[in-house]
């Protein structure tokens, strides 16, 4: 069974159609990338998956169940999110940032201080040094470490990445990509990772799907894309 | 004769700022959850803001004179006063409170609604602490025209720093004027330094 299925998925709003007919599935351990132009629909796609939106038509099932039979709190809560601007509370603390989701789930202090502290550790930013820090203080790639430790926390099946290394330079970019790659090795996630960067989506995905204005125009194993003949697949392969 | 004065000064000033600490804590705490509110449900935003704002632009007489024949609320003295004064006292903190919780940072707001938060916890732990700031600096304006707004009270025999004013102006003397105006207008700067002073503590970032 796949562990995030879309079918059919008709999603529109204030007269808009957003994705028209969208199906999709990813296995457990896959990372599905989601590749794209801006507005093709992408980010949309993820926000149905966790039940920040619901289909207006067709189904989008998580562990076989649909988003709209979840718990929504529960549901959110058990999938971890990244986004762009990272979205990491200003006013908490990155131990507190981290151990977010966890003390929602009502896990006591002194396990979510254990768990903060590993966290930190596997996304290189040792603890002793960033535990008490804000996330002004801390330059962007870190505080998009500090958005994967957070999304990790409550040690989540799935993860879903909202071009959450787009705003950085493309050293760090490059860096937080292999760090990706080891992370997905260790803790075999699945993940479904948002982009419109080829390069990135060839090199983390294990499975790709072009989206064109709210359909899935190619849907393949990632060492496939390259041979695939739509003209919008040429385009973006012309980018390598 | 002085120390009469003195006297006068430390009563009114004592009768002044209770009704202003009684204003300013009904319009807290009338103005914070109802702004609150507004940003749960912004159809209700237009014509709650709105009232607000036309209640501003009512001389404040003309609102003693509009209060005074209203059974409970009304009559002379402090209490239709009190009430006056918190139907100003409002408008700038219901406006700040919506501005405040409603000019969070999206993507903050958004990812901890993806992180499962739920409503209450959201405005608990984001976007009230983030809001805070903006939330106190509609109290202190308030706070600060109120004490102003206050001394119009004397007229409906309220009592307060006014007394001396209106005594003041019908008796053309200066002195009982400045009796009256000075201490109301080191009030106010008071509770403006104050109150500027604890709103930059509470900066959140």
């Amino acid at each position: 069974m796949p562990l995030v299925e879309f079918r059919n998925v008709v999603y529109e709003i204030a007269g808009r159609t957003i994705l028209s007919g969208v199906s999709l599935s990813v296995e457990a351990g896959e990372t599905l990338v989601l590749l794209g132009r801006s507005g093709s629909g992408k980010s949309t796609a993820l926000k149905l998956t966790n039940g920040m939106l619901f289909p207006t038509s067709g189904q989008v099932l998580v562990g076989g169940r649909s988003t709209r039979d979840w718990d929504p709190i529960k549901l959110k809560r058990g999938i971890g999110y990244v986004i762009q601007d990272v979205g990491l509370f200003p006013h908490f603390t990155v131990a507190r940032n981290v151990g977010l989701v966890p003390r929602l789930e009502g896990w006591n202090d002194p396990d979510v201080e254990r768990r903060v502290d590993q966290l930190l550790e596997i996304v290189g930013m040792p603890a002793a040094d960033y535990r008490a820090r804000y996330p002004r203080q801390l330059s962007g790639g870190q505080r998009q470490r500090i958005g994967v430790a957070r999304a990790l926390a409550a040690d989540p099946a799935l993860l879903l990445f909202d071009e959450p290394f787009g705003a950085l330079d493309p050293v760090t970019r490059l860096e937080l990509q292999q760090q990706f790659q080891i992370w997905q090795k260790d803790f075999k996630k699945t993940s479904i990772f948002v982009t419109h960067d080829i390069r990135e989506a060839l090199r983390l995905g294990t499975h790709i799907a072009l989206l064109v204005n709210g359909r899935v125009e190619v849907s393949t194993q990632a060492a496939g894309f390259s041979s695939s003949a739509s003209p919008e697949a040429r385009a973006f392969l012309a980018c390598l | 004769m002085r120390s009469d004065l003195a006297n006068d000064i430390l009563q009114l000033t004592r009768e002044h700022l209770v009704l202003v600490g009684i204003a300013m804590l009904l319009a807290i705490l009338i103005g914070v959850p109802v702004g609150i509110l507004l940003t749960r449900h912004p159809s209700a935003r237009q014509w709650t803001l709105g009232l607000a704002s036309v209640m501003q632009t009512v001389p404040s007489l003309a609102l003693f004179g509009f209060l005074i024949p209203i059974p409970f609320i009304g009559g002379i003295g402090p209490r239709t006063v009190i009430v006056s004064l918190v139907l100003y006292a409002l408008l700038p903190i219901l406006r700040n409170t919506f501005v405040g919780v409603t000019s969070v940072d999206p993507a903050v707001c958004e990812s901890a609604i993806a992180m499962g938060m739920t409503d209450g916890q959201l405005l608990r732990q984001v976007q009230l602490p983030l809001a805070a700031r903006t939330i106190l600096a509609g109290i202190r304006v308030a706070t600060v025209t109120t004490i102003g707004t206050a001394t119009i009270a004397a007229a409906i025999g309220g009592g307060g720093l006014g007394v001396f004013i209106f005594r003041g102006v019908a008796s053309v003397d200066t002195t009982q004027i400045l009796a009256g105006a000075i201490p109301s207008a080191v009030l106010a700067l008071l509770a403006d330094w104050g109150l500027g002073w604890v709103e930059r503590k509470l900066s959140p970032v």
